[in-house]
Formats: C-alpha cells, sequence, structure tokens
C-alpha cells in the first residue's frame, strides 16, 4: 500500500500562445522530503512554483496536495492548506517593519499574542532582532529575502517552496540559508529552486532538473549533476556543474 | 500591532478637539458655525476617502455616489418618517448596500486598479443624470418628491432621538457634526490598529504577498469600500441637515475632484491629513469666493499643482517626518514608529 504523497502534479501543462512553459510534468514529493529543482533560465522553474500556489492556472493537468485536487483553487486557498513560498522577486510589505510583516503572517492563523511570540521566535531564528523595528523598503536585497523566508516560516508551512534563496547574498549568507533549510527540512518539506551548484550539494539529496517545461532527469544529486544530457543543457551558461 | 503611544496622542488631540467643538459657539457668530458645521461634513468626507485610498489603496473617483446616494437617503426617509434618527440609519445602509454590489462587481471581477476609478466615476455621474431626470410628481418616493434637478427642498432637519419636536439649533447641530467628525476619526483609528487594518495595509503594500500568506484580497478590499461608503453616506446625511436641502449637484464632477484634492493636499497614508486639506481648501475657497478678482477654480488648480510639485506627499506625512527627523536626532530611536499617523 503506497502512502499518499504530500504533493503530487498528473501531466501539468501550462501554455501561453504558442509557448509551452510547462510542460506534462509529473512530479512527486513526500511529506518531509527536501527537493532540489534546477535547469537552465526558462526552463519553466518559477513558473512551476506559480502553478503549484494557484497564482497561474494549469491549462492541463492537475495539482494534488495529499490527494485533494488543488488545480484552479486561489493562492490564498492554497497557502491555508499549508504551502508557503518565497517567490524570485521578494514580495514584502515594503512600508511595513520586519516585525509587522512576520506578524501579519503569522496573525493569519494564530492569535494576537502568539502571533507577536512567533514573529519575535522567527527573528531570532533568522538574526532579523537588530532590525525589528525597520521598514523592509529600506532594507537591502539580501535583508528582504531573509525576511520574507520569514513571513514564509511565521505561516507554519508544511510545504515550502524557495524560488533562489541565495541569490544576491554574500557567501557567509549562502552557508547560513543552507543551515537553515537543512534545519527547516527536519520538520517540513521544501523545494528549492537554485542556480548556485555549489549550494545545491550542500542541500541536496534528491535533483529534479527541468528542461524547456518537462523533466529532464530526476535523480540522486552527485549522479543528476554528472549526467551528460544535464550538462549539456547548462553548457555555455558560465555555471559550476 | 496597535501603537500605544500613537494612539495616546490621537485620544489627547481628539479630547482637546471636542472642547474645542463645544465652546466654539460662545466664541464665534452663527454665520461662522454654519460655515464651520458644513466644513466638518465635508471633512468626514473627506476621512472616507482618506481611509480608503490612504489606507487600503483603493482610489475611488466617485466617493460622491455614496455621500449623495446618504443625503437622499437621509432627505426622503426624513420627509416619510418625520424623524431623523431612522433617517441617519438608512443614510449609512443604502450606500453600504450600494457600495457592496457596486464593489462586488468590480472587485470580484478583477478589475484593475485604473479602471476602478474610471467606473466608480462613471457611476456618480450616471447617478447624477437619473436623479436629475426625476422631475415631476410621478417622481416620488412615499411622501417625497424627487423634484429632478430642483433638488429636495426643506428636508427636516435633525432633531433629538425619540423625540421629533425638538429640533436641534445650528449650534447644536454644529456640535453634533463636529463631534461625528471626531468620533469617525477615532473609529477609523481604531479599526487601523486592529488586525483588520494591518492586513487592508498589508494588502496595500503587496497584494500577491498577502494572498501567498492565505489572506483573501477581495473580501478586504470589498470590506474596505463599503466602509468608504457608509462614513461617506453619514457625511452626506449630515451635509443635508445642514442646509435643510439637497439636489443632484451633489453627485457632480466638481465635488468628486475635490474629496481627491483635499486628500493629496493633506496626505495620504494619515487620516488627519485628509481632515486637514479639506478644512484648508475649503477655507480657501469661501475666502477667494468672498473678493472678485481671482476666479477659486484657478487658484484651487494652482494651489495642487504646488503642491504635487513641492509637497507631493501632501501636509501631514511631510510634518510626521520633520518632526520624527527632530526627535530621532535628539533622542535615539523608537519613537519615530509612534508619531505616525
Amino acid at each position: 500500500m503506497s502512502v499518499t504523497p504530500l504533493l503530487e502534479t498528473k501531466n501539468l501543462t501550462i501554455r501561453f500562445g504558442g509557448v509551452t512553459a510547462v510542460n506534462n510534468v509529473n512530479f512527486t514529493l513526500r511529506e518531509q522530503e527536501l527537493r532540489c529543482l534546477i535547469g537552465p533560465n526558462g526552463a519553466g522553474k518559477s513558473t512551476f512554483f506559480k502553478l503549484l500556489t494557484g497564482q497561474l492556472q494549469p491549462t492541463e493537468g492537475h495539482v494534488h496536495l495529499r490527494g485533494k485536487d488543488i488545480s484552479g483553487a486561489f493562492p490564498h486557498q492554497i497557502s491555508r492548506l499549508g504551502v508557503g513560498i518565497k517567490t524570485q522577486v521578494p514580495n514584502v510589505f515594503d512600508a511595513m517593519t520586519v516585525e509587522e510583516n512576520l506578524w501579519i503572517a503569522a496573525r493569519q492563523k494564530h492569535t494576537p499574542i502568539f502571533s507577536s511570540d512567533l514573529a519575535e521566535a522567527i527573528m531570532t531564528q533568522l538574526r532579523l532582532t537588530g532590525i525589528a523595528k525597520r521598514e523592509v523598503g529600506q532594507l537591502s536585497h539580501g535583508q528582504r529575502q531573509w525576511v520574507e523566508i520569514g513571513t514564509v516560516l511565521a505561516g507554519e508551512p508544511d510545504l515550502i517552496l524557495l524560488d533562489e534563496p541565495a541569490a544576491g547574498m554574500t557567501h557567509d549568507e549562502v552557508d547560513r540559508t543552507a543551515e537553515l533549510i537543512l534545519e527547516i527540512n527536519k520538520k517540513r518539506a521544501l523545494v528549492v529552486v537554485e542556480h548556485d551548484m555549489q549550494f545545491i550539494r550542500k542541500i541536496a539529496k534528491t535533483v529534479t532538473v527541468l528542461h524547456q517545461g518537462a523533466v529532464l532527469i530526476e535523480e540522486d544529486v552527485h549522479t543528476a549533476l554528472q549526467d551528460k544530457r544535464v550538462q549539456d543543457v547548462y553548457l555555455g551558461k558560465g555555471l559550476a556543474v | 500591532m496597535p501603537k500605544i503611544h500613537g494612539m495616546t496622542i490621537a485620544l489627547i488631540g481628539s479630547a482637546i478637539a471636542a472642547v474645542g467643538v463645544m465652546i466654539a459657539p460662545l466664541f464665534v457668530d452663527l454665520f461662522q458655525i454654519m460655515q464651520l458645521t458644513v466644513f466638518a461634513a465635508m471633512a468626514i468626507l473627506a476621512l472616507s476617502l482618506g481611509f480608503i485610498w490612504g489606507y487600503g489603496g483603493i482610489l475611488c473617483f466617485g466617493q460622491t455616489s455614496f455621500f449623495g446616494l446618504g443625503a437622499y437617503a437621509y432627505a426622503v426617509a426624513a420627509i416619510n418618517f418625520g424623524d431623523s434618527t431612522p433617517a441617519i440609519v438608512l443614510a449609512i445602509i443604502v450606500p453600504v448596500i450600494f457600495a457592496a454590489l457596486l464593489g462586488y462587481f468590480i472587485i470580484y471581477g478583477g478589475v484593475s486598479d485604473v479602471y476602478l476609478g474610471v467606473i466608480t466615476l462613471t457611476v456618480s455621474l450616471i447617478l447624477l443624470n437619473l436623479v436629475n431626470s426625476t422631475a415631476g410628481d410621478v417622481y416620488k418616493i412615499g411622501t417625497a418628491r424627487l423634484g429632478g434637478f430642483n433638488g429636495i427642498p426643506g428636508v427636516p432637519t435633525i432633531n433629538m432621538p425619540g423625540d421629533s419636536s425638538y429640533i436641534l439649533s445650528p449650534e447644536q447641530a454644529w456640535i453634533l457634526t463636529g463631534l461625528a467628525l471626531i468620533a469617525v476619526y477615532l473609529g477609523l483609528r481604531v479599526l487601523i490598529a486592529s488586525t483588520f487594518g494591518r492586513v487592508i495595509i498589508a494588502i496595500r503594500e503587496n497584494e500577491t504577498r498577502a494572498a501567498l500568506l492565505g489572506y483573501d484580497p477581495r473580501i478586504y478590499k470589498l470590506l474596505t469600500f463599503m466602509i468608504g461608503g457608509a462614513v461617506a453616506g453619514f457625511a452626506g446625511a449630515l451635509y443635508v441637515n445642514w442646509g435643510a436641502f439637497v439636489s443632484p449637484t451633489i453627485f457632480a464632477l466638481g465635488l468628486s475632484a475635490q474629496i481627491i484634492i483635499w486628500v493629496i493636499i493633506g496626505g495620504r497614508g494619515t487620516l488627519v491629513g485628509p481632515i486637514i486639506g479639506c478644512l484648508l481648501v475649503q477655507w480657501m475657497v469661501t475666502e477667494i469666493g468672498s473678493q472678485q478678482t481671482l476666479d477659486a477654480s484657478f487658484i484651487l488648480g494652482a494651489v495642487l499643482i504646488g503642491f504635487v510639485l513641492l509637497v507631493p506627499k501632501g501636509i501631514a506625512p511631510t510634518v510626521r517626518d520633520f518632526v520624527a527627523a527632530r526627535l530621532s536626532r535628539s533622542n535615539s530611536d523608537t519613537v519615530i514608529e509612534d508619531v505616525k499617523q
């Protein structure tokens, strides 16, 4: 008897006019699994995430969350079912403070007082306490990414999608992000999109490679990165494969 | 998270303003009291747009629709019932229902922000033409004749609740209107400090993020729009009460534009700002109106351009930022946040 997977897509497809951005993707993720999703620019990674979170509606195919069909649902409905996403370009509340950003995120599920405590705990975990009262709009790109990750954590999702969490971060920040992801993974499932292969090697167990909207291979990280086809699609992109 | 400090300032300011409202009749003459009354009613209208635009991010070009509907609802109900208390209630309910219907189709229909402005503006013009063409005996609701472009004269003014024979004097009507302005201000302040208020600000800042965190932006926007309609309708009732008269010009383009000018000059994202902007502009228009050399609209246009170019944030936020900068230089930090709003 097979266990119901946390996330399962069946023949997931989206077309924009003549372009098929995501093509017949069958993707399965177990509870508490950590999966890395890689692929060259334009492979459809971010579009895939938008389909999972309801920001785009699939042309064909379905998304199942714990066996429940969520294709066609609104982003807020999917969020309430326990899916959180850090988008590629940070989506944060610029005119609000770091603390307020996290509080709003926590308040969706919790009482005001518990939300304050949760926001406090997450700021400690992400080392944001020092900038708690700063407006997010005034922060650096890296800090804004952390705030966004914080808002995702404050929503306490079972599945976290991270779209390029290490982009624009310093070497130390990248290391911390990797540690953090492994820490989060103790409780929650994650799908991480990233271009930084050293980062991928640090965190990944299984890697799914997307190319031109379709799954190229899905393998153990070492096998995947040494695969001839994967190297071919990345070739000339200047990435350390 | 409510700002305790900011709320304290608002409460103290409101208490002082309330005392000012009560004692004003001792110091100024009846004509000025009447003038202040209409200014205060208009300031409530300014608050309605200041709230939905400044906090909800909804630029409604037709806030006069709700103002006018509130005014007409009050007039018709007051004539029929001979009592102002249920009329005031209806002046809030009718615009709220209208805002709910209109807002539902706009917001749930996924109409973008710019078109929301166009649609609301058009709706106010449709109402203008609709009410304009109701002259004649056939157009009446109960005993109230709508009167078309002539409007409805002799609208019963506000009486004591429960005693329709006790009509408020102009001084009492002023105190009622002035205190109503303060009450609406404080009510909106509390609302903004609540979770609902925090969420609508979050949606204004980033609708995508709010949705991805599990908040449905549509219901929050619709409720914001309806609250704006309620406040504008209430302002309409107080406005009719001031002149005992209402005509279709209440829906006209000029007033729609003025409300936006009040909010721009006073400052978006504050509640004090729209009140200041409204009082300042109305006082200015009245002063200019009393002389014959310069046209009021011309001056108003020049002032607006001046503000957009030189004080783009508006009066209240500019003053706030200035005070905050001074405080943070002398003190250390933390105060900046609290001075807000």
